[in-house]
């Protein structure tokens, strides 16, 4: 951009107080929200649930990758929960009893979902069963 | 039979080609409606969000008449456009408590000055547990509470003027 110093500097000044486009809380955000937990192997299991729990706000992403505040807030809760001795498991039915299977990355297998992990089974006996009959044709 | 079989792949391909194509064209659905619905409200006590009003527990919600419980924040901009709606709602004698997510008292007794105050108490949700509790899954969001504490009906974004109607008649099945 072709502009003298000054009014480089009064731009960024500009954007610096320019409001975000999204709103976003005033209030710092949870203690845990950005903080491992002490033990390692605590924060491992936190981290392994929050890689696997999906973003309420910014749909797509997990709550381990979202910098929504409510997704701050959600770690913050599985972070707490894991430290109090709660199992990883426990934690995501909790929160699949509130916001239903979608919440979670992991799909139960249910009427639903089987033919989500039944597909794959499906498709390699299809191909094993081409293949077999490629194979047979060559060796006469 | 082979000539058939051999139109399979083909056919196979055009069932996908259908799937992406209607796939395409419905719009994705992006609300996550809360599991809790006819569930007793969970049990909760809310610190007050704001000087001027009473907080909120679960008690107040079990009085014999239904309530709604608006979850808001002083930062959400369709907060302040579904402020003429719930004053409306609050014309018609519906009974509207609030809860503030992640909200300063000082931002909350504005956001109150500027666009009006259509509750009796508010509680502060500062790090959202009240929202996870209720699988709420952003702000603003409207359930309606029967006299009993369960939650009957959830309305999720904004109340646009065309949906207080839908409010209105969900309060009255509550009663």
């Amino acid at each position: 951009m072709n502009c003298s110093p000054g009014k480089r500097f009064a731009l960024v000044a500009l954007l610096a107080i320019a409001g975000p486009a999204f709103a976003q809380s005033a209030l710092p955000p949870s203690r845990y929200a950005y903080t491992q937990l002490e033990d390692p192997r605590q924060e491992a299991e936190a981290k392994a649930l929050m890689e696997t729990l999906r973003c309420l706000v910014c749909q797509g992403q997990s709550i381990a990758d979202s910098d929504a505040d409510m997704a701050g807030d959600m770690r913050a809760l599985v972070r707490e929960r894991i430290a109090k001795g709660e199992r990883p498991e426990a934690i995501r039915s909790w929160l699949v009893d509130r916001y239903g299977a979608w919440v979670s990355y992991r799909p139960p297998v249910e009427p639903l979902t089987w033919p989500l992990w039944a597909a794959p089974v499906l498709l390699v006996g299809l191909g094993l069963f081409l293949a077999r009959g490629r194979f047979r044709r060559k060796s006469r | 039979m082979k000539r058939l079989f051999l139109w399979l792949p083909l056919t196979v391909f055009v069932a996908f080609l259908a799937t992406v194509a209607v796939g395409l064209r419905t719009p994705p659905e992006t609300e996550i409606r809360s599991q809790m619905i006819g569930k007793a409200m969970p049990d909760f006590a809310l610190q007050p969000a704001v000087a001027s009003h009473p907080p909120l527990s679960a008690g107040d919600l079990r009085t014999g008449r239904p309530r709604l419980v608006n979850v808001f924040a002083s930062w959400c901009v369709p907060c302040k456009a579904e402020a003429p709606q719930l004053m409306a709602l609050k014309r018609r004698g519906v009974p509207i408590d609030g809860v503030a997510v992640r909200d300063r008292g000082e931002d909350v007794a504005r956001f109150l000055a500027d666009w009006g105050d259509p509750f009796e108490r508010i509680g502060a949700d500062p790090a959202s547990r009240f929202q996870f509790a209720l699988g709420s899954s952003g702000v603003p969001e409207t359930f309606v509470v029967d006299g009993k504490g369960v939650i009957r009906h959830q309305h999720i974004g904004d109340i646009r003027p065309e949906n207080v109607g839908e409010i209105i008649a969900a309060y009255e099945a509550a009663k």
